[in-house]
């Protein structure tokens, strides 16, 4: 076997660059002649711009060019637009208003875009801002769901009534209401998902740089996509031949989602260098993360669950509003619906479901993907309606579980809201999460808890996920604008080392070292003999990046179909060299054999051959270099059991979690070690949500948590020691059977913890506590409780 | 961050002398107040005075019945200082949950008090302790230093050089840290010493405050068990969107009644 093969938990090859302060970023690239752009960004969540006064600012030292919403409407470009079309429930289009890297008349939030100043230094450029002079006439606002539904709400866009950019459904509502009718009990449930702050721990950055000689653009920036980014800028945004323009993506230092999308500064660093004709470039500080990057979630949600006697799920009904914030970004339409509503059957045979998504407009950053996207919001509303079910018909929670879950006989399993799942083992890794969390033991745990003052709870979530986005056809019948399939090119050079080119990012994922071990498993070679190239659209093949935990099962998928062509080519040159025919000769660990003889070329040798073709197959091409595009024919579906327990100490409302165990179905493990990793920052994530974290605006469109002073990040000391486990079934339509693995821990975790927190609370009347569950809020539950 | 002159001078009245020469200026300890404030541009000073280095400033000794630690000693020394952990335990345990490691490794003393943050964990001690504040030019008891919202009774250019502590009979600190800052959502210092049973409040109110009600009850009878119905007022308070004024009002209390049983 090789010890770099799939399976092996080797370390991580990029580690020794990054943790020694070694990798490159794009702050850290420094272009001859670069000048700095500083963003002047609104203070005002809603306001009609009435004049802006630069001439000082033109005056300040350094100062190059100041540049206004005026300068960009004269050259008629720099329109953002976003990737997915969403239809209404009656079929007319969704409300797509325009997306200006600049404002020119309003301005629809804190942190919006109303001019850049160029200057020789950042420090210039940040000083010559501060006396440009913005006039505004502020204009109502509407912050959140509740503000802007409500009627007579200020309008955020004139042509979206209502507030509303779509009200869209999905499933069958007739049906639906007949198994209401036959309902023995319907459970009701409210709940929020709350706003989240990505807060990669790089900031974005972007450098524009433009070639009079050759009239080349490139833009480097912190993406998780650059041909992406290259598409939207090029063909849209901009209008750049794709040829002529080179998307290049660096180390990147996290992106959690808020790196895929096409950000207006992205924009603004090219049309700045094009019209100044030097490199542009600029770097967020921490305060504009907050109000620019894409946050995340912000849903309201009822639900209803009709059961029979027996604590059969019968029908789901459910009504979602969504907060999309002041404009469309990339992804946004798509995780509301497509990513959300399609996963609400969860990992139960519920037979009728209904969903109703209305999605409205508010003055906030935009709303888009953030690790899950649209999975933790459908997971958290079914895994805690089960939850509430079992309580009210006063069954065991696990019980109620076990009953309505898909068989792992019952696969490919069809459910009633698109989705077809193709494999699973609901019941085996309910069980694995059982057993090693210690479930059976926990009223031991309360009483002990219990002589310390303490309330301890635990909870329980069974998640399914959609990942490893997806067949083309099936995304752009759903109203993706782009196809969503993944490329890889293997080169293997003359003395046997290999270049994987990959159309995927990795920012955090560890691809330096998973699909090294592909190319090890496959080609029989050490993995320090295989490099992986990514991010830079002039060296890579089209690729769609990083997000929706794809990158293994579609890049992978893509990498191991060009790994074979490889060997398959290499099999004629063994043959020849061999003199054998090419049926009798076979691969394997490295080395092509006559089969039943010990002749045998290796791979290096074979591959020398390829490039110096003395003795060669007639009529075969030199070289050996293949390359591969792979479309998935459907998601993938990882599954788990994830069970939390907390503490909470009744006088102040703190809340501790205590332990947490994960047993995930991810398929099959290339590297057990980035898995685990992924498991851990994925919770982190989770229980950031549940716990801590939480994006506030305050009614006027202020961001009252925009800093790490108000915006609780989760920190090591916040989380127990994890025990991680996985429980592989494989995905059947995928050449590697890897389903997925880098949002499973922010998608199972949030609903454990508060069905930790409800259970420790329960005995007090506490029903439900909305996200973060922080000290003030469940110290709120414990003491209405006891007042109830 | 705007541009400054950076001095170093050698001594606490060369100091004096340069930021008289500044009114603009400021002095810089461990910088861990400042510094964060001039990078979000709330502050921008002509001037910084680096008085952390100044070895006038620095040390920790038990003189007759009181604690004298120098203006300069950082938090992290405070916390690991033999002679902070015989004489007052409790202030040696609040400094070693002052902010993370890096903020204790340069954090000062001197500089916590000037600034005055109203949600800073040395105000409580100084107050509750009844210490005085030793300047280059007098010397100021607690219970007239602290005016307010980052305000004191320092004159611009005027220079904490040590704060004396009485030595108590029992004191303690109880914090609910914010989860996020890890400032003071609320902290308590309970003391009881020569003047009688003080209790100081940081992070509740737009400043540290004493509680008249808790001290009155714990004056009778110096046990958490005083303090098991008592109630403290949120008038006045501070509300924002992680806490009311109504919680902080009950965590004042129950961090009061975890002050007095840690004292023993």
């Amino acid at each position: 076997m090789n010890p770099g093969g799939i399976g092996a938990a080797i370390k991580r090859k990029e580690d020794p660059r990054l943790l020694k302060g070694q990798g490159r970023y794009t702050d850290d690239i420094v272009k001859p002649g670069q000048a700095w752009c500083q963003v002047i960004r609104s203070p005002h969540a809603a306001a009609r711009i009435t004049a802006i006064r630069a001439e000082a600012a033109r005056k300040a030292p350094g100062v190059v060019a100041v540049y206004t919403g005026a300068d960009l409407a004269a050259d008629k470009i720099g329109n953002i637009p976003t990737g997915w079309l969403i239809h209404n429930k009656d079929g007319t289009p969704m409300v797509e208003p325009p997306h200006p890297a600049l404002c020119h008349d309003r301005v629809r939030h804190v942190g919006d875009q109303v001019a850049i100043v160029v200057a020789e230094t950042r420090d210039q450029a940040r000083e010559a801002a501060a006396l440009v002079e913005v006039d505004y006439q502020p204009l109502p606002a509407v912050a959140s769901v509740r503000q802007a539904i409500a009627p007579g709400a200020p309008l955020v866009w004139d042509q979206a009534k209502g507030n509303t950019c779509f009200d869209w459904h999905l499933g069958d509502k007739a049906a639906t209401d007949a198994a209401f009718q036959k309902a023995h009990k319907v459970v009701k449930l409210d709940t929020g998902n709350n706003r989240l702050v990505p807060n990669a721990m790089e900031p974005r950055s972007a450098i524009g740089e433009f070639d009079p000689a050759t009239g080349d653009t490139t833009l480097t920036t912190t993406s998780q996509n650059p041909h992406l980014t290259r598409l939207l800028l090029g063909a849209f945004s901009y209008g750049i031949p794709e040829h002529k323009l080179r998307v290049v993506a660096p180390d990147v230092g996290g992106g959690f989602g808020s790196k895929i999308f096409h950000y207006a500064e992205e924009f603004l660093v090219v049309w700045a260098a094009r019209k100044l004709g030097r490199p542009v470039k600029w770097t967020a500080t921490r305060s504009e993360a907050f109000m620019s990057d894409a946050h995340g979630r912000d849903h309201q949600s009822h639900a209803e669950l009709a059961l029979a006697k027996d604590g059969t799920f019968l029908g789901l009904r459910v009504s979602t509003v969504a907060n999309l914030g002041a404009y469309l970004s990339t992804f946004a339409p798509a995780v509301p619906t497509y990513l959300y509503a399609t996963l609400l059957a969860g990992c139960y045979r519920t037979p009728a479901i209904y969903a109703e998504v209305r999605s409205v407009f508010t003055n906030t950053v935009p709303v888009d993907a953030y690790r899950g996207a649209g999975r933790p919001e459908a997971a958290f509303l079914i895994e805690r309606i089960v939850d509430v079910a079992a309580r009210e018909l006063g069954m065991d929670r696990v019980e109620i579980r076990r009953k309505n879950f898909i068989g792992k006989d019952q696969f490919p399993y069809q459910t009633p809201v698109a989705l077809q799942y193709d494999s699973g083992d609901y019941h085996s890794t309910l069980e694995q999460g059982l057993k090693a969390s210690g479930w059976a033991g926990f009223e031991q745990r309360r009483a002990e808890a219990k002589g310390r003052g303490k309330l301890r709870g635990i909870g329980i979530s069974t998640y399914v996920e959609a990942c490893g986005i997806a067949p083309s056809a099936v995304v752009g019948a759903l109203g993706a604008r782009a196809g969503l399939y993944e490329s890889a090119n293997v080169r293997v050079h003359p003395t046997g080392g290999v270049t994987i080119f990959t159309g995927t990012h990795s920012h955090g994922q560890g691809h330096e070292t998973t699909f090294a071990q592909l190319a090890a498993e496959y080609l029989g070679i050490p993995v320090e003999q295989v490099e992986i190239s990514h991010g830079d659209t002039d060296k890579i093949p089209f690729g769609m990046g990083t997000y929706g935990s794809r990158s293994l099962a579609v890049g992978g998928s893509a990498i191991v179909q060009a790994l074979e062509k490889v060997v398959a080519k290499g099999k004629k040159i063994a043959a020849h060299l061999l003199e054998a025919s090419e049926a009798d000769v076979e691969f394997k660990d490295g080395k092509y054999t006559v089969a039943g003889t010990d002749r045998a070329k290796t791979f290096g040798e074979v591959a020398l051959t390829a490039y110096v073709p003395h003795k060669y197959p007639a009529g075969l091409e030199p070289g050996l270099e293949e390359s591969a595009f792979y479309d998935p024919k459907n998601f993938t579906y990882p599954a788990g059991c994830h069970v939390c327990e907390v503490e909470i100490d009744p006088e102040t409302g703190a809340t501790e979690v205590v332990s947490f165990t994960a047993v995930d179905d991810v398929g099959r493990v290339i590297n057990p070690m980035i898995v685990e990793g992924q498991v851990h920052g994925g919770l982190a994530q989770g229980i950031g949500q549940a716990l801590l974290e939480g994006a506030v605006y305050d009614d006027q469109g202020q961001l009252i948590s925009g800093s790490f002073l108000g915006y609780t990040m989760p920190r090591a000391g916040d989380l127990p020691s994890f025990q991680v486990g996985t429980h592989a079934t494989l995905c059947t339509h995928n050449p590697l059977g890897s389903k997925g693995v880098g949002e499973v821990g922010a998608i199972g975790s949030p609903p454990a913890v508060i069905n930790a927190v409800v259970d420790a609370l329960a005995h007090m009347g506490v029903r439900h506590l909305e996200m973060p569950a922080s000290p003030e809020r469940v110290w709120r539950a414990i003491h209405d409780g006891k007042k109830a | 961050m705007n541009d400054f002159n950076f001095h170093k001078p050698q001594d606490v009245a060369a100091a004096v002398a340069t930021l008289k020469k500044h009114a603009d200026g400021k002095y810089l300890g461990g910088g861990q107040s400042l510094l964060p404030v001039m990078k979000l541009g709330l502050a921008a000073p002509s001037d910084l005075v680096s008085v952390g280095g100044l070895g006038a400033l620095k040390g920790i000794r038990v003189e007759g019945k009181a604690l004298v630690i120098g203006a300069a000693t950082t938090h992290a020394e405070v916390a690991a200082s033999a002679e902070v952990k015989k004489a007052i335990p409790g202030l040696a345990e609040l400094a070693a949950h002052i902010g993370d490691p890096q903020v204790r490794n340069r954090g000062t003393l001197g500089g916590s008090l000037a600034h005055d943050d109203p949600s800073a964990d040395y105000p409580a001690a100084v107050l509750a302790l009844q210490a005085t504040i030793q300047t280059d030019r007098r010397a100021i008891g607690a219970d007239d230093f602290f005016k307010g919202m980052y305000t004191t009774a320092l004159q611009p250019d005027e220079l904490i050089t040590a704060v004396r502590f009485p030595i108590p009979e029992k004191a303690a600190y109880a914090k609910f840290p914010h989860p996020a800052s890890r400032f003071a959502l609320v902290g308590v210092m309970v003391a009881k010493g020569a003047g009688g049973v003080r209790v100081a409040v940081t992070g509740a109110g737009p400043g540290v405050y004493r509680v008249p009600e808790l001290e009155k009850a714990l004056g009778a009878k110096f046990h958490a068990d005083a303090l098991a119905a008592a109630k403290v007022p949120a008038t006045g308070l501070n509300a924002d969107g992680f806490a009311s004024a109504e919680y902080r009002a009950h965590l004042v209390a129950v961090m009061a009644r975890r002050a007095v049983a840690a004292c023993g």
